[in-house]
């Protein structure tokens, strides 16, 4: 694994600086030299195994708030996996196995003393396919909020659900509809719900499994939008299979490949001037 | 020339097309330039087969009552025939006897005057089995014909037999819902004219059910048949005392199997749980009325309720409640394996826990296919009897008192239907308005559950 923190080849050798990815990464750049505090979570040496298989090998990323951290490489690669090791959703299949040490502020996530429960309310997660509860909108946002008991009152919860759609960028498509079930709203309009139940909770990172892939580009450019906003606020990790939205969304890119972190740095350098070869040859489309 | 033999007859016929048809349609093909027809020969084969075979024994229905009554005809032409009884009992048996020795099935006759009817019986039944014979090698001959007339090698005779076989499972199931509606005709015949008895408002809305299969049939005492105790019965055994069994044992047992089982544990306890309901109801009967029935009573007795009955709803309520265990829970357990998997990492990922992720996200997701589960369910018990018949009694209580004797209707059908009553009488026509009460209530909660089912199953396809 490399780690290209700093930026010292020089731009202009990369046979990638003139393609349009590489632009794209260009603009984000601004946005790069944003100072960092501690990593929100902290991953080292991590393993992956379901069964006897190993699905990631060895992994080492730091995750901060003021970052958008993206996942990609090709299917297979493990970043999913990756992913849900972040919040401890492998838990939930019986074989899956974790090893090394993933610390969120600090704290070992895999310790023994851990509470699963809480971790998830801390770590929260938007899937692929957006997945509202069959119930109406607003007790799709009220269910996190009072299961972990964060509001008592029906004024509490009120204002949490018009917060937390506000923060999704939902709120004026759905305030005077908001008894309609979840499920009839768009593609789009679900999965910016299932990003608002997500913030209802009060997540302190945000993990996003491929979450526009299901969606019409209008819906995703409105998905990307809404990442670049609550940047800062929460940690975000996304992975996604699109290279031009990892260049659009994120700072930090990491490249995964069967099951090994490639490479992890800035999202511009890794698009412009990536220190590996195979890096290289992923963004460039020569496989994957 | 008996019926099987007409019928290998036939078949063999058919057989024979079949080959002949299939043999000319190959050597249409083999003279064919690219050695293509428009049906492969083995089509031509069964479109000349059908038509051999299905006239023929469409035919044999219609013959068989229509050779019966020229029989007859025949035989009271005869002279011997003139000196019978005009009509009545001892015609028939006359007439009877003597086809019985015309056809073998008795060796001699009994009644000296039916000997000179054995003859007229012969010779009609002879000449009639030749004409029978012949014309089914007609229809058979014609049928052959028409489908060879057809075989040619641009017939399409591949569509003709795909048709074929569209109407036979067309037929097929017709035949359930012909049968389905012949059983509620009947039921509407006989439930009408005990109605002309007595007053449906007196069945419906009465309190007293003392039906007296010896009193007069043509002045009903109206006042007897008030069948609310039954309908009350039934409901408080079916649906209330078997229910409160069943629905939380099984929801429990589904969301157990479904959502904590090991694997393991589950291919065991799930296919033990099905065989729940292969029991035969006789043995849950006799379970209830051996062994929980006089437990009930005991404890009734210790608990210092003064003469409890021995037979009582709340016996055959809970026995009747632990047989349906496995409808509910498989309904159930269906329907909670039917809520995708995202559902439950969505709430997963907010932190909730598995409890709340059941009890708040599955459930409710599921709840249309359990409701659907619970009304089978119900319909199922409502309609039980042999529980009821051993372990509850043939009294009807108006009672909430679990502990006290009740009846319910399907009881009450096989009491009124086993009596000596006579069939014109209304305390045994009375058994036919509960069935159809019956029957109609128990339409009803199917219809209402498969509605259920397929609504919830729109909402996850």
């Amino acid at each position: 694994m490399v780690m290209s923190e700093t930026v010292d080849t020089p731009a202009a050798e990369s046979p990638t600086a003139d393609s349009p990815l590489a632009n794209q990464a260009q603009k984000s750049l601004e946005n790069e030299n944003i100072e960092t505090g501690e990593p929100k979570m902290r991953a080292r040496d991590v393993d992956v195994y379901y069964g006897n298989k190993q699905a990631i090998d060895g992994v080492d990323i730091d995750v901060y708030t003021e970052f958008v951290t993206a996942f990609i490489g090709p299917s297979g690669c493990g970043k999913s996996t990756f992913l849900r090791a972040l919040n401890r959703m492998n838990d939930t299949i019986p074989s899956a196995r974790v090893t090394g040490k993933i610390e969120l502020d600090g704290e070992d996530i895999y310790a023994s003393g851990m509470d699963v429960v809480q971790l998830r309310a801390r770590v929260g997660m938007v899937f692929q396919k957006p997945n509202p509860f069959p119930k109406s909108i607003y007790d799709n946002i009220a269910y996190g909020p009072k299961i972990h008991g964060l509001a008592d009152s029906k004024s509490d919860i009120d204002e949490v659900v018009e917060r937390s759609l506000r923060r999704a960028g939902l709120w004026e498509e759905v305030k005077d509809r908001l008894t309609d079930s979840g499920t009839a709203l768009s593609g789009g309009q679900q999965q910016r719900l299932c990003i608002a139940r997500a913030i209802a909770v009060d997540p302190e990172v945000i993990l996003m499994d491929e979450p526009c892939s299901a969606l019409d580009p209008i819906a995703t450019a409105k998905i990307e939008e809404l990442i670049d906003e609550l940047r800062g606020r929460y940690g975000i990790v996304i992975v996604t299979h699109s290279m031009q939205q990892a260049a659009r969304v994120s700072q930090r890119t990491a490249f995964f490949h069967l099951g090994n972190l490639v490479e992890y740095g800035h999202t511009s350098d890794i698009f412009t001037n990536p220190a590996e070869k195979r890096t290289q040859d992923y963004i460039t489309g020569r496989y994957g | 020339m008996s019926a099987s033999t007409l019928i290998l007859l036939v078949l063999g016929l058919g057989l024979a097309g079949w080959l002949v048809a299939r043999s000319r349609a190959a050597m249409f093909r083999r003279e064919s330039k690219d050695h293509r027809i428009a049906s492969l020969p083995v089509y031509h084969g069964w479109y000349a087969a059908l038509w051999i075979v299905v006239p023929t024994v469409l035919f044999a229905l219609i013959w068989a009552p229509i050779s019966e009554q020229l029989i007859i005809q025949h035989v009271l032409a005869s002279p011997a025939a003139a000196d019978l009884p005009a009509f009545g009992m001892q015609r028939e048996n006359l007439l009877s006897e003597a086809r019985n020795v015309a056809t073998g099935a008795a060796s001699g006759v009994f009644n000296p005057q039916a000997a000179a009817l054995v003859e007229p019986f012969e010779e009609a039944i002879f000449r009639y089995r030749i004409v029978g014979f012949v014309v089914t090698l007609l229809v058979a001959a014609a049928g052959a014909a028409f489908a060879f007339l057809r075989l040619k090698p641009d017939f399409r005779a591949r569509t003709r037999v795909e048709r074929a076989v569209l109407t036979t499972l067309l037929i097929a199931s017709l035949v359930a819902i012909l049968t389905t509606l012949g059983i509620l005709v009947s039921l509407v015949f006989e439930t009408v004219r005990f109605f002309s008895m007595v007053s449906p408002l007196d069945f419906l809305f009465g309190t007293n059910w003392s039906p007296d299969p010896m009193s007069s049939a043509t002045n009903p005492d109206a006042s007897r048949y008030g069948a609310i105790p039954l309908f009350w019965g039934t409901l408080f055994i079916g649906a209330v005392i078997a229910m409160i069994v069943a629905i939380p044992l099984g929801l429990m047992s589904a969301i157990y199997l479904n959502q904590y089982a090991a694997p393991r544990v589950r291919t065991w306890i799930k296919p033990m749980l099905e065989i729940l309901a292969g029991v035969p109801t006789v043995v849950y009967g006799y379970f209830a009325a051996l062994t929980i029935a006089p437990a009930i009573r005991d404890l009734a007795l210790s608990l210092g309720v003064s003469n409890p009955s021995s037979e009582s709803a709340l016996a055959a309520g809970l026995v009747m409640g632990v047989m349906i265990i496995p409808f509910v829970s498989s309904m159930a357990d269906d329907s909670i394996a039917a809520v995708p998997q995202a559902m439950k990492d969505g709430s997963l990922a907010m932190g909730a826990t598995q409890n709340e992720t059941i009890k708040r996200v599955l459930v409710p997701a599921a709840l249309p296919g359990i409701v659907a589960g619970i009304m089978l369910a119900i319909s199922r018990a409502i309609g039980e009897t042999m529980i009821v018949v051993m372990a509850a009694s043939f009294a009807a209580n108006l009672s909430a008192n679990p502990l006290e004797a009740m009846t319910t209707v399907t009881v009450q059908i096989v009491a009124l239907l086993t009596g000596e009553g006579s069939f014109d009488h209304p305390a045994t026509l009375a058994a036919f308005a509960l069935g159809f009460v019956l029957f109609m209530v128990t339409l009803v909660l199917n219809i209402i559950a498969l509605r259920v089912v397929k609504r919830f199953r729109e909402a996850y396809e």
